[in-house]
């Protein structure tokens, strides 16, 4: 063989990452000599969103590669990295972009290759596989990074219990016609079973199927009629597949034939009888990855155990929402939805665990940020309870209150293993201070009112943000009212608010005047929400309050309804309500990233462009606060 | 001797020389760059070692579409050898000059050669058909140090070696002063240039590159 010293210099490049490090010599030679190099200045695009497929798929040798979906970039490739290789085997357009983040030089190969060499070796084959399954570019790396708009779990056999290798779980009736059925009539079934798709069977053996896309493009169309037999449309022969195919191969046959629905033969070639139908729906629900079928989980749940596998899905959840940009009241409603679900089934469990109905009206209350629906990562429970006392003689409330700290005991402790931590305060129903009748909690609140103290401002900022998870509607809103009734006589509370509010400003700049914990465990670090988080939140409580509104619990429906009731301040509420969402996302990408709350930001670590971004998030901050000063007067107080 | 009759070229040269008739863009055009080892630097003494080729069509480097091949020597400079690592006997394939140039001529139909320097190396190759009895290379040129210029608007004569420009444009050098080796970092600094020029003219032409100043 003659000499080829660009490819012995490309070979020797690529040998050392996978998939190309399982080849031998001889395979990875022939690879090289048909590489094409490609030179990408920065912000120059590999290939656009919606255009064509190239026949080749790319491996950045020097520079980095963003993809990015709808500008926003979501994997950076970096030398040694694969990419372009999905729309390739999914055959049809791309739908990210692959754009240049500084110069590079990128080789492409030939799909011909891809088909020809690394998929026919096994373990090539399985990196590409892997990758696919998981999302992953690299299912290997030990970051975990670079989730292509990572919808599905990354996989981790271990936490979650899903391999690549778990079965996929299809339906086992699969929705039949014989060869004679006209295409109305398979319609008309497809709509009886509201199925997208119908197999055509001969002696119990598929020939074909028809899909809602088959009878988009043919029928409604006009094509064919529609009284025309089903074999005139459908697609033949089927593919087909054993009953033991794998999520990861299910998930390549569809991405590879472009189909959306594989049949299930009993010995996994069209000559043996259906026995199921798997379609690209079913993969997706098999990863968990649809808050639906995870209320529906948590629905079914009957042990803590489940419960908390379910917690532990959610948060996954969160990472690719996270990941993918999503708006932050759509993540964090979602969120709070999987909570407030989790935290139902756990009362309801719980009331049948002590095998005894609660002996009065009662209601379960998510208080701080669970209350304020802001609660996305796993942090501490906040909770309290109040139950009626209508018409119960003293004896009997005496007897419903060791119920209820009985019943709050087993939920408190249900949801600790779930997951979500004891509060360390001990502000959890379990407490008899916050497991109360409805007349003593209405005391509380005016004492709280009427005679603030440090403590009590603290208390109120807490469970004045209460939101019902459980039980009785009336009950909250009758709390609720007193607050307000207790605010209307003592109207100088407000101010006392307002001064608590004002207690931690926020820093001026990043860079000269950066106010970072001085002290502790978590010296040299930004307190996020003592500094920005909570100075927000506590406004929109106290401003919110001054108009004597309730409803609103969370921090951005409160803005909302105050920049409707005070148009003249729309503009800074509104850029409160950007800098709060940077704010609450942040802090999630920090505790994600760091398994904690996320309140303690580490300066140093942070990204130019982040720190601009959280830096942009106090000037509203500092607004709100000069605000407040002026409203309530507080400098005459200070 | 009819010298006034027209002189009879083996059918190689024939092929190669009417390749040349077609107009091209700059997107479509095959660039072939391309760089020579000699025994020297004196064209009319020195021999060709080796010639590496690789090439480009719409701004990608084809590894595929590449010629690299080691020349038999009768007359060899010890000299150099140091520099090239290319011995008189040595392992690797070697081929009369004939048939390397042969399957250069072959190798570079109607393309447009990019070297650095390129006039050593087209000299390089003329005296070798010159002592096969054949015409001089009739491809148009391109060379990297008087693209560098023009992206720089330089108008001196100051000579930039293939180093000091790798250098200048972050291109790792590997394979150094094998003809591949070179012509493989002179095609990435071609494209490096391209992209400058397009910088700075948008609707960049195959004139432009092609203009010697």
């Amino acid at each position: 063989m003659n000499k080829n010293t660009i490819a012995e210099r490309i070979l020797d490049f690529l040998k050392d990452f996978p998939p190309f490090d399982a080849l031998t010599y001889e395979q990875l030679i022939t690879i090289s000599s048909q590489v094409k190099v490609l030179y990408v200045e920065p912000n120059h695009f590999v290939f656009k969103q919606g255009t064509s497929i190239k026949d080749e798929f790319y491996v950045v040798k020097n520079g980095a590669i963003g993809v990015y979906h709808e500008n926003k970039l979501v994997d950076q490739c970096d030398e040694g990295d694969i990419f372009g290789l999905r729309a390739l085997i999914r055959k049809d357009q791309y739908f990210l972009d692959a754009k240049a983040i500084e110069e590079s030089i990128v080789y492409s190969i030939s799909s011909t290759l891809l088909q020809d060499i690394i998929i026919s070796n096994p373990k090539a084959n399985q990196f590409i596989m892997a990758s696919f399954a998981t999302n992953t570019r690299n299912p290997y790396a030990k970051d975990d990074k670079g989730t292509l708009l990572g919808n599905l779990e990354f996989l981790k056999p271990d936490v979650s219990g899903f391999t690549e290798a778990q079965s996929a779980i299809y339906s086992k009736n699969p929705i039949c016609c014989t060869p004679e059925t006209s295409i109305k009539e398979a319609s008309l079934i497809m709509k009886e079973h509201n199925v997208g798709s119908i197999v055509i069977t001969k002696n119990q053996k598929p020939i074909g199927i028809i899909t809602d896309k088959d009878l988009r493009n043919q029928i409604a169309t006009g094509i064919h009629h529609i009284d025309e037999p089903v074999t005139t449309i459908m697609s033949s022969p089927v593919l087909s597949f054993p009953p033991t195919i794998t999520v990861a191969e299910a998930q390549i046959a569809t991405l590879k034939h472009q189909i959306s629905h594989l049949c299930i033969t009993e010995d996994g070639t069209d000559q043996s009888k259906i026995i199921g139908m798997l379609s690209e729906h079913d993969i997706i629900v098999v990863h968990g990855n649809n808050p639906a079928v995870l209320i529906k989980e948590i629905k079914r749940a009957k042990t803590a155990k489940s419960l908390k596998y379910i917690r532990e899905k959610a948060q996954t959840l969160l990472k690719n929402y996270l990941d993918q940009s999503l708006p932050m009241v759509f993540t964090a409603n979602i969120i709070s939805a999987i909570n407030d679900a989790v935290t139902k089934q756990v009362i309801e469990l719980s009331i049948i665990q002590l095998n005894q109905k609660p002996p009065a009206k009662f209601a379960w209350l998510a208080i701080g940020s669970q209350g304020r629906k802001e609660q996305l990562l796993m942090t501490d429970q906040d909770n309290a309870l109040v139950f009626s006392d209508k018409n119960l003689h003293e004896s009997d409330i005496e007897t419903a209150r060791a119920y209820f700290l009985k019943l709050a005991n087993t939920i408190n402790d249900q949801l600790h293993h779930i997951g979500f931590d004891y509060c360390p305060a001990n502000m959890m129903a379990r407490n008899p201070d916050w497991c109360l009748t409805l007349t003593e909690w209405k005391a509380k609140f005016n004492n709280w009112i009427t005679q603030p103290t440090q403590e009590k401002i603290l208390l109120c900022n807490i469970f004045f943000d209460y939101n019902l998870v459980y039980g009785n509607k009336k009950l909250v809103y009758k709390m609720s009212n007193s607050i307000f009734k207790s605010i209307e006589q003592y109207e100088i509370f407000l101010n006392f608010l307002a001064l608590n509010a004002l207690k931690n400003p926020p820093p001026l700049s990043f860079f000269r005047q950066f106010l970072v914990e001085d002290s502790g465990e978590h010296k040299d670090q930004f307190d996020i929400k003592k500094r920005a988080i909570m100075p927000l939140v506590d406004a929109a409580r106290l401003l919110i309050l001054s108009h004597h509104v309730k409803e609103f619990n969370s921090t951005i429906a409160r803005y909302k309804k105050l920049q409707e009731l005070e148009p003249q301040n729309a503009d800074l509420y509104d850029a409160c309500i950007n800098a709060f969402k940077i704010l609450l996302r942040f802090r999630a990408n920090q505790g994600l990233k760091h398994k904690d709350s996320g309140q303690f930001v580490d300066v140093k670590s942070l990204s130019k462009s982040d720190r601009l971004k959280l830096k942009g998030c106090f000037k509203p901050v500092k607004d709100i606060q000069t605000l407040m000063q002026v409203r309530f007067k507080l400098s005459q107080i200070m | 001797m009819c010298w006034f009759k027209s002189k009879t070229y083996p059918e190689f040269w024939n092929s190669y020389a009417n390749s040349f008739h077609k107009k091209y863009s700059l997107e479509d055009t095959r660039f072939v760059v391309f760089d020579t080892e000699t025994t020297g630097l004196n064209p009319k003494q020195d021999r060709l070692l080796s010639i590496g080729t690789v090439t480009i069509i719409n701004f990608q480097i084809d590894v595929a579409d590449q010629l690299e091949c080691y020349i038999k020597q009768k007359h060899f400079n010890t000299k150099t050898v140091e520099i090239h690592g290319i011995l008189k006997e040595g392992s690797l394939h070697k081929i009369e000059e004939k048939e390397a140039i042969k399957q250069f001529l072959k190798h570079i139909e109607g393309a447009i050669l990019v070297a650095h320097h390129v006039h050593f190396d087209v000299a390089m190759i003329n005296e070798a058909l010159k002592r096969l009895g054949l015409p001089k290379l009739k491809n148009k040129t391109v060379d990297t140090g008087t693209l560098y210029r023009k992206t720089k608007y330089i108008k001196t004569d100051k000579h930039y070696s293939l180093d000091d420009l790798c250098n200048k444009f972050n291109i790792t050098m590997h394979d150094r002063h094998t003809a591949s080796g070179d012509a493989y970092l002179t095609a990435i600094l071609f494209l490096k240039l391209c992209a400058l020029l397009k910088a700075k003219n948008k609707r960049l032409t195959l004139r432009d590159v092609l203009r010697r100043y």
